[in-house]
């Protein structure tokens, strides 16, 4: 396809936001499931070797992320400064929600001491929370700031924590316990339905046209191989066919996998901006006025304004 | 209480972007930024085509998103109206830019100029290192609007204290003025009109006025 000349006009048309990458991404891929594996290491009553791996991976997923953030922003020497205004900034709250995920998670390691291990799962839990509403108090952005993103972010989350996890102790336990099986099975369930919900509620509010293409298209690879496949690998498993804990471990695989792939589509290839509208053509000279524009949005029409 | 506000009269702007050049010259944005722009729309379909004029800019809301999300606080309200960046605490995070809803905030991560790395004289005249790698936008030129206060003229009415976009504009499309004064101009001219403004669905406030209509 020819490239056309960029024109004036398309600066009103949403447009990929450029300055969250691939760094800020990494965050909330790697951070929500961290989180999310620590809340699942506190209640899925593990040996204590494998709660003390499945800690230490969440904690260094959750510093991987963190680091990411920490390369991308313009002014790294200051990033001490993001804790000034707790009051309103949901990235303040995330980074309060580090320190004491970081606290208490090193000691739980240390000890295994389980009262501490549970407090490192609460922490996990508002640090994935306090992710999702990052996102969401982003007015710029539609795909993000729709109220469902919200429960889409934590249940993917939850979801992908639940998959590290039945990695974990397909690896390092001889039989992973039929509760972690079920737990994953009810959050590919809880994914998908939420995944649903936002897709719907996003095109029934009305959203970029850009915006649905990319939600849209990846709809049904994301269903396959992030609810279909992982459903059908924990059924095999629950049902004690051959080599269960391969099954156990590729759907864990898979639920991850496709939960940072909706993550990474979410932050950058479906992060377009508002765009600019005309509520009213102006009236020109003894001419009428002309009727309300929003370049690049698909409305439907009993869309509720400003979601 | 003041709340200072724009008047942005689209019957009269012919988009000759000489409020664009005014910011430039006025702020020394670096190349690629503009604080203040114009674009150009067309609407409808043949045979009833439009064209509209739509300057844009930061539109300093009631209820900023932007200061919202902030994590360090660098983006704050000033009591009037004026929604203000302290470069020195901003971390550069693009938050506030996501935030924004009118596409208002750029961040320039390194300093580049009109002609590589070296300044005109021009441009190193207003070059200010600590907006590198920080979160900026319009604002409203605020250095103007605080000489207002000591000086006890009136922005909207006298030039020196009146937003650079504002004073160049060649059609008069644009007003400033405090919107809580019911005989600033501002107030008057929104009193005989037809106006909106953008995005006002998202409870931003925005203190942006867009006249389209006589009353």
């Amino acid at each position: 396809m020819k490239n056309r000349a960029k024109r004036i006009s398309d600066l009103a048309l949403p447009r990929q936001q450029r300055n969250w990458d691939g760094r800020a991404a990494a965050n909330f891929i790697a951070g929500g499931a961290g989180g999310a594996l620590l809340l699942m290491a506190a209640v899925a009553g593990l040996g204590t070797e494998a709660t003390r791996t499945a800690i230490l991976l969440g904690l260094v997923l959750i510093g991987c992320g963190l680091t990411c953030v920490w390369f991308e922003i313009g002014r790294p020497w200051r990033a001490l400064n993001v804790y000034r205004h707790f009051a309103t900034s949901w990235m303040t709250r995330e980074a309060v929600v580090a320190v004491a995920v970081f606290a208490a998670g090193g000691l739980a390691f240390l000890t295994v001491w389980p009262p501490l291990v549970f407090l490192t799962g609460l922490a996990g839990l508002a640090f994935l929370y306090s992710q999702a509403r990052i996102l969401a108090a982003n007015k710029g952005i539609p795909a993000w700031r729709h109220p469902r993103s919200v429960p889409l972010m934590v249940a993917t989350g939850l979801a992908e924590g639940a998959g590290f996890l039945a990695c974990v102790a397909s690896l390092s336990s001889p039989l992973a316990g039929v509760w972690v099986l079920a737990g994953l099975m009810a959050l590919i369930a809880g994914r998908a339905f939420f995944w649903k919900s936002y897709l719907a509620g996003l095109t029934a509010d009305g959203a970029p046209i850009a915006v649905l293409k990319v939600l849209s298209g990846m709809d049904s690879k994301l269903m396959l191989f992030g609810h279909v496949l992982p459903a059908l690998a924990v059924m095999a498993a629950l049902a004690e066919m051959p080599g269960r804990n391969g099954w156990v471990l590729s759907a864990g695989f898979m639920v991850v996998a496709s939960g940072w792939f909706l993550k990474h589509a979410l932050v950058l290839r479906a992060g377009f901006t508002q765009g600019l509208a005309l509520l009213h053509v102006p009236v020109r000279g003894g001419g009428t006025a002309g009727p309300a524009a929003k370049p690049g949005w698909k409305i439907m029409p009993d869309a509720k304004a400003g979601y | 209480m003041t709340r200072y506000v724009m008047s942005i009269d689209l019957r009269r702007c012919v988009g000759c972007q000489t409020c664009t050049a005014a910011c430039k010259g006025a702020n020394a944005t670096p190349p690629g930024v503009q604080w203040r722009r114009v674009l150009d729309i067309e609407t409808g379909e043949f045979p009833d085509v439009r064209r509209t004029f739509l300057p844009g800019a930061c539109m300093h809301c009631g209820n900023p998103p932007c200061e919202e999300v902030c994590p360090t606080g660098a983006t704050t309200q000033r009591a009037d109206g004026l929604v203000n960046i302290n470069y020195h605490l901003c971390i550069g995070c693009a938050n506030c830019v996501m935030a924004c809803p009118y596409d208002a905030r750029t961040i320039v991560h390194k300093s580049h100029f009109s002609y590589g790395n070296q300044p005109l004289p021009s441009e190193a005249m207003g070059f200010d290192p600590e907006r590198v790698a920080v979160s900026m936008k319009c604002t409203f030129c605020k250095d103007r609007i605080d000489e207002a206060r000591i000086t006890g003229r009136t922005p909207g009415i006298h030039p020196e204290v009146t937003p650079a976009c504002v004073n160049s504009c060649i059609s008069g499309a644009m007003e400033f003025g405090d919107i809580d004064d019911p005989g600033s101009n501002v107030s008057r001219l929104l009193g005989e009109t037809q106006h909106y403004r953008m995005h006002e669905e998202l409870g931003t406030e925005p203190g942006v006025y867009y006249i389209w209509d006589k009353s």
